[in-house]
Parts: C-alpha cells; structure tokens; sequence
C-alpha cells in the first residue's frame, strides 16, 4: 500500500494575479485552516514539489516560467489552478498581454473557481488533488513494474 | 567493552536511530503546531515524509552529486558506529566533518546559484560548530581519570557524571545544537523544515531520493548529536541512563521551543555568537578544569 499520497509538498506560484488569490492561499496555512494537517507543505523549491498551485493568468512574461517549474517538477506531480484568472484567465483575459489560464502553458488537473478562491474551497482542491497525486503515483508504479 | 557487545549497540544504532529520530521529529512538528495553534500533522509525518522522497522520479542532470550524498550518508553512520561503538570519540568529531565536506561536496557539484548560496551559509555554520564539537571532545579527555578520548572508557572510569566538572561546555554544546539541528534562529544553510527563505539552500538540487538520503543522514547525526548530550550524564552506575535519557528530552523540548519562539538571524551573527558562548563557556570551564587539575 502506498503511502506517497500523505505527504503532497506544494510550490506556490504567482502568475499574474492581483493577489486577492494568493492572500487566501496563505490562509491555508494559518491555524484557522492548517492545511499541515494533510501533511501538505509550502515549499519554495520545485524540485521537492508534488503539487503546484498557480493563482491568476498566464502573460508572455511569465509563460516560461511557468514551462520551467513544471519541468523542474519530478514525476509524479499535480497541477492546481486557484482563481478564476488562473482557470480561464478570469477579469484580465481580455488584456493584451494576458493569454488565458494556466492550461494555455501546461496541462491542468484541477480548477477551483471563485475570485478569490475561498480558502475552504483550495483545501478542497487541495485534498482532490492529493486523490489524484495517490492515482498517479499508482499508475507509475505499474507502469514501471 | 567487549567487541561483541560494541558491534551488537552499534547494530543498534544503525537499525534504531532512523525510528527514533524520526518520530522524535514527528512529535516535533505536532509540538511545534500546537505552540502556533494548529492542529499539525500526524507524528507518522516524517516517515511519509521520507518514503514519499525515495518513490519520486530521479530527475537529474549531475552523477556526482548522488555520489557524494551516498558518501555523505556513509561517513555519518560511520561516525555513529564510532561513537556508540564506544570508540574515540575524536574520531567522531573527524568523521563528522568528514561528512559533512561531503555535503558541500555534493550542493556544490551543481550550478545553481541557491546552493552556492546555501553552501557558503553551510561553511559559516560548520564555521561556527566545529570549535565547540572539538572541545567537547577535549572536555571529557580533562574530566575524565585517568584521561581518555575513548567513550566507553569516559563512562565506565566515572563516578559522578561528567556534567558536574562539565557545566559550561554543555552549554555550549547545547547552543550549537541548534545550529547542528537547523533550527530557528540557525537555520540559514537549510532549514529542517521542508520550507525555506531562499529556496533550500544546500539542497535546494537535491531530487527525491537524493533529498530522502540527506534526510536520513541528518537523522543519523542528530542520534549521534544527542548521543553526546546523553554522555554528560552518564556514568559508571546504569541508572544513570534515566538521567540521560530526561536530559535528552529536555534538551529536544528546549530546541524546539527556541526554534518557534525566534527568526532567523544573519550570518554574521549567528557567527559572533557562537564564537562568544564557545570563548566564554567552554574557555572559562577548561580554566578551571585545568587549575583543578593542577
Ligand atoms: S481570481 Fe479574482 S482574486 Fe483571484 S487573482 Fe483573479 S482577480 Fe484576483
């Protein structure tokens, strides 16, 4: 029995959100929602990620980046969109330099709405994730064996 | 001590020392959460922990590094087969450092510039440390009669435990320690948490298993670290176990109450005061121990 999916590490990352998103992400993590519970951690490192979250929308500057820390992410890992920018690119799409969400640069796992997201509804996204993260790590393994 | 009875305790060590460290760690994170108010995670957490890091893919682009961490993680267990083996205990001290140049070893082979970073601060910290390590070792060499670097012999030639000619070295120890545990104020190389200001510092490269062997290692260190704690108040009398046990505990509480209690402060700070408490405390016992001595 695994139990790789009991410790998910999340790396957070700023796209070009106005910020609303990322307060309530941080919120997660004060004693009110603890989401440590979970065994989830903020890092700040891709390389020790299994999850990444991204709160707001892609533009042409940070699109590489966000290419990069997916690749820096080893396998197996979970993509979270937090926001609505970061799902559709929300009340900024139709700016000149905004390209949409987040799965215009990388594929997505999972949307949790709302500008701004509530912080019940990222754990929510949250513990979907780990779900997914157990489901794929199990589907590594085979695929090795 | 007999050689049979060295290897069996060494045995141990190597079988026991990860189980114990890491629910010690466990216990440390839900303490460390109900002093913030939070529930924290399960005191299993450290072994998930770990299990999960060795299950990751292995995405690297270096072969060395993997060398070197393998090597780091063999000259500390070395290093504790040394000490609880009952060998000499300046032996421990050489085959600390060893390992950890490994460390440096294995965060420099990469080009990224958070592990420079970091391994500079990991230079600063062992910068720090190892005067107060060596001491210690030279402590019990004074304390003991007839003098002896051997731990066993440090223990069975005592009466009274070490502590009492040994005040300000532990100390001393004590407060490195928590530099050596990569706590708060000291955390600056790498924290022992999984977060960290800038990245991760020394291992900020460091892939899934390579990250699990770090781990493991600095659970083999932090046996070895307490191991020493413990022998400031062991003696020739068994009972005096207890007595080293409770101050292990004491000593764990301490640290994590100093880490959740304090930031993080700069190097060069951190550097000053080490220094201090190294000159004051150990300086001013090993005085006193040497007129004792006449
Ligand atoms: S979804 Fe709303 S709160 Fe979140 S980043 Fe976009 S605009 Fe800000």
């Amino acid at each position: 029995m695994s139990s790789i999916h009991k410790s998910p590490w999340l790396l957070h990352y700023d796209g070009s959100s106005c910020n609303g998103c990322d307060i309530e992400v941080l919120a997660c993590t004060t004693p009110v929602y603890d989401v440590e519970r979970f065994g989830v951690i903020n890092t700040g490192n891709p390389m020790h990620a299994d999850i990444f979250l991204i709160t707001g929308g892609i533009n042409s500057q940070n699109e590489a980046v966000v290419k990069q820390i997916y690749e820096q992410m080893p396998q197996p890992k979970v993509v979270i969109a937090v926001g609505t920018c970061a799902c559709t690119g929300g009340i900024f799409k139709e700016c000149y330099n905004i390209k949409g969400g987040a799965d215009t640069v990388i594929p997505v796992d999972i949307y949790v709405p709302g500008c701004a997201a509530r912080p019940e509804s990222i754990i929510d996204g949250v513990v979907k994730g780990v779900a997914l993260f157990k489901e794929k790590a199990e589907a590594l393994k085979a695929a090795e064996n | 001590m007999e050689l049979s009875t060295r290897l069996i305790i060494a045995g141990c060590y190597i079988i026991l020392a990860p189980f114990i460290i890491g629910l010690l760690d466990g216990f440390d994170r839900k303490i460390s959460a109900r002093m913030q108010g939070r529930r924290g995670p399960s005191v299993l957490q450290p072994f998930f922990d770990l299990k999960k890091l060795f299950e990751k893919e292995f995405l690297t682009a270096n072969k060395t590094q993997l060398f070197m961490i393998r090597s780091y993680l063999v000259f500390i267990v070395l290093s504790g087969i040394l000490f609880f083996g009952g060998f000499d205990i300046l032996l421990v001290v050489f085959s600390l450092s060893t390992a950890a140049m490994f460390l440096i070893l294995a965060s420099t082979s990469t080009h990224s510039p958070y592990s420079a970073q970091g391994t500079h601060r990991e230079l600063v910290q062992i910068m720090s440390c190892e005067p107060m390590e060596l001491l210690v070792a030279v402590g019990f060499y004074l304390a003991t009669t007839p003098s002896t670097f051997n731990v066993s012999e440090i223990i069975s030639g005592s009466q009274i435990p070490n502590i009492v000619f040994l005040p300000g070295f532990f100390v001393g120890f004590v407060f490195i320690l928590t530099i050596k545990f990569r706590k708060s104020p000291f955390d600056i190389a790498t924290s022992h948490h999984a977060h960290q200001e800038v990245i991760k510092g020394v291992t900020s490269e460091m892939v899934g298993k390579e990250y699990g062997m770090v781990t493991l290692a600095e659970w083999y260190e932090n046996a070895i670290l307490l191991g020493i704690v413990g022998l400031f108040f062991l003696n020739s009398n068994p009972v005096s176990i207890v007595g080293a046990i409770i101050a292990i505990l004491v000593v764990w509480f301490l640290e994590i109450l100093i880490d959740n209690t304090s930031a993080r402060v700069k190097w060069q700070l951190m550097l000053k005061l080490a220094w201090s408490v190294t000159i004051v405390a150990a300086g001013m016992n090993l005085l006193l121990l040497e007129i004792i001595r006449g």
